[in-house]
C-alpha cells in the first residue's frame, strides 16, 4: 500500500528523513497549493524532481541554467524532438558545448531548487509510490538527503520569520519619501531589480512573485531587504477596499467626531 | 447610547490585559486560560478570545477597550476586533527584544485591516532591563510622527496618559480632515 497523507500532518522533512532511513525506492507525489511536483530515490538518495509542467527536459533544464539561450534550446527541440536527455547531453558533450560536469551541475542545481520549495509547502496530498522511478530517458543523480532536509528546514524557519515579518503577501509596495533613500544608489542584483520595476501601490506583492515567476520564500527574501533598507513601504493596494465596520466610523462628521472625543478625554482626564 | 471602541494589543505577555484593568470601570471580561504550551509559559495565564474593559463617558456615549489575545494561533480574532475601532494602542514588553519583531508584525496587521490612528505603550520602563522609547522607536521601525509612549501598565495614571495621546491623535486627524 501506498504512503499517502496529508503534508499537515507529515512535513515534507519528516517525509525525506523517513526515505532516507528506510532507504526507499519510489517517487514522492506532492499536490500542493497551486500545482504538483514529483519527487524520485533510489535506496533512499534524491535523483530526480519534476514541478508540475515546468519543462523538465535536458534542454528545458540547460535553458534555465543560462547554458542553452532561448534560441538554442528552441532549435535542438526542432530539429532534435526525439534525442533522449542522454543522447542529447552525449552531442552537446561531444561537440564540445558542455562537459560532462556542466551538465550534472545545472540537473543537481534544478532538482534542489524544486525540492527545496517543497519544503515550503505545509499543506497538501502527498503520495510515495514504490518502485516508479522517472523515465528511462531521462539523466538522474544521486544526492544524500541528510544536508538536504537540514537546508529544507533552514528555509521552513527562514520563511516563518519572514512570513512574521510580512504577514500579508496581498498588500501592495511603495518607495519611501524621503531624503536620502534613493533607489538607483543602491546596488540590486537582477531579481531584485525584477521586482523594484513592479513595485507600485496598484501592485500586491502576490502580483509581483506571479510576474517574475518566484516562490514565496524569494519574494519575502527581497521584500524584506528592500524593506530594511528603508527604500520601500507596505501600502494598501489601490482599491483595496475597507473592513465594512471600519468605514462605518466614517459617517461622524468632522465636528461630530471632534465633539465626542472631546467627551472621551474629558472623561478619561476624570478617572 | 452610542458606544466607540478603542483596541489594545502587542506580543503575548505584553500586558495588554493589565493596561485594560488599570482604567476600566468594570473588572475585565476575561477570557484567560491556563497556558498549554510550553514556549509561552512566562506566565500562569493568558488571554485566548479577547478581554474587554469600560469607561462610561455619559448617560449617551460608552467606550469600551478591547485587548487582543496575544499568542499567534488566535490572530484570527484581530480582523474582528479591529472592525470599526477609533483607534489603537499596541502595548510592548521594553524588556524583551524578542518579542519586538512580532510587535512590528502587529502593527503592520492593525495599519493593514484600519488605517486609524495608533500610538505605542513601551511597557515596563521601570525595570532595569528596558529598552529606552528612542531604541525601542528604532527597532520597531516607527516613523517620527507616531507617537512612542513610556508606560507602566499596573499604574492608572500611565495609562491615561496613553489612551490621552491615542485620543489627541485621533482629535488631530480629524481636524485634520
Amino acid at each position: 500500500m501506498a504512503l499517502k497523507g496529508n503534508l499537515r500532518d507529515f512535513s515534507v522533512a519528516q517525509l525525506f528523513n523517513l526515505i532516507n532511513l528506510a532507504r526507499k525506492t519510489g517517487t514522492l507525489t506532492l499536490e500542493g497549493p497551486d500545482q504538483a511536483a514529483w519527487v524520485s530515490f533510489r535506496e533512499g538518495k534524491l535523483i530526480y524532481a519534476q514541478l508540475g509542467s515546468e519543462d523538465g527536459t535536458l534542454t528545458g533544464v540547460l535553458a534555465k541554467a543560462g547554458k542553452l539561450t532561448p534560441r538554442q534550446a528552441k532549435l535542438i527541440k526542432t530539429h532534435a524532438p526525439d534525442k533522449s536527455d542522454q543522447e542529447l547531453g552525449l552531442m552537446l558533450i561531444n561537440a564540445g558545448y558542455l562537459s560532462q560536469k556542466e551538465i550534472l551541475a545545472s540537473i543537481r542545481q534544478y532538482v534542489l531548487d524544486i525540492v527545496f520549495q517543497l519544503f515550503t509547502w505545509t499543506d497538501g496530498y502527498f503520495r510515495f509510490d514504490g518502485d516508479v522511478l522517472p523515465p528511462d530517458d531521462r539523466i538522474t543523480i544521486r544526492i544524500d538527503l541528510e544536508n538536504i532536509i537540514i537546508e529544507g528546514s533552514r528555509r521552513v524557519q527562514e520563511l516563518e520569520q519572514l512570513r512574521e515579518e510580512i504577514p500579508n503577501l496581498d498588500m501592495a509596495l511603495d518607495f519611501v519619501d524621503r531624503p536620502g533613500a534613493n533607489i538607483r544608489d543602491v546596488n540590486l542584483n537582477v531579481e531584485e531589480w525584477k521586482v523594484v520595476s513592479y513595485i507600485n501601490p496598484k501592485n500586491t506583492i502576490r502580483q509581483i512573485a506571479k510576474a517574475n515567476k518566484m516562490s514565496e520564500l524569494q519574494i519575502r527574501r527581497i521584500v524584506y531587504g528592500l524593506l530594511q533598507a528603508g527604500l520601500v513601504e507596505i501600502v494598501r493596494p489601490e482599491g483595496m477596499p475597507l473592513p465594512p465596520q471600519a468605514q462605518r466610523i466614517q459617517p461622524l462628521d468632522r465636528q461630530e467626531g471632534a465633539s465626542l472625543v472631546n467627551r472621551l478625554i474629558q472623561r478619561i482626564r476624570s478617572l | 447610547m452610542q458606544t466607540v471602541k478603542m483596541v489594545v494589543t502587542g506580543p503575548f505577555a505584553a500586558g495588554k490585559t493589565c493596561f485594560i484593568n488599570s482604567v476600566s470601570e468594570i473588572d475585565v471580561v476575561s477570557t484567560e486560560r491556563k497556558i498549554s504550551s510550553e514556549a509561552e509559559r512566562i506566565k500562569e495565564t493568558t488571554t485566548v478570545a479577547m478581554d474587554f474593559g469600560r469607561i462610561t463617558v455619559d448617560d449617551d456615549l460608552v467606550l469600551y477597550i478591547f485587548g487582543t489575545p496575544g499568542q499567534k494561533r488566535f490572530d484570527f480574532m484581530w480582523e474582528i476586533l479591529s472592525e470599526g475601532m477609533l483607534g489603537f494602542i499596541v502595548v510592548v514588553d521594553s524588556t524583551r527584544p524578542e518579542t519586538f519583531r512580532e510587535a512590528k508584525g502587529i502593527l503592520h496587521t492593525f495599519r493593514a485591516y484600519a488605517p486609524t490612528p495608533y500610538v505605542v505603550a513601551a511597557n515596563k520602563q521601570y525595570l532595569p532591563d528596558a529598552w529606552t522609547v528612542d531604541d525601542l522607536r528604532i527597532a520597531l521601525k516607527l516613523d517620527r510622527n507616531i507617537k512612542m509612549l513610556p508606560c507602566v501598565a499596573t499604574d492608572k495614571e500611565s495609562v491615561k496618559g496613553v489612551l490621552l495621546e491615542l485620543l489627541y491623535s485621533i482629535l488631530e486627524e480629524m481636524k485634520a480632515g
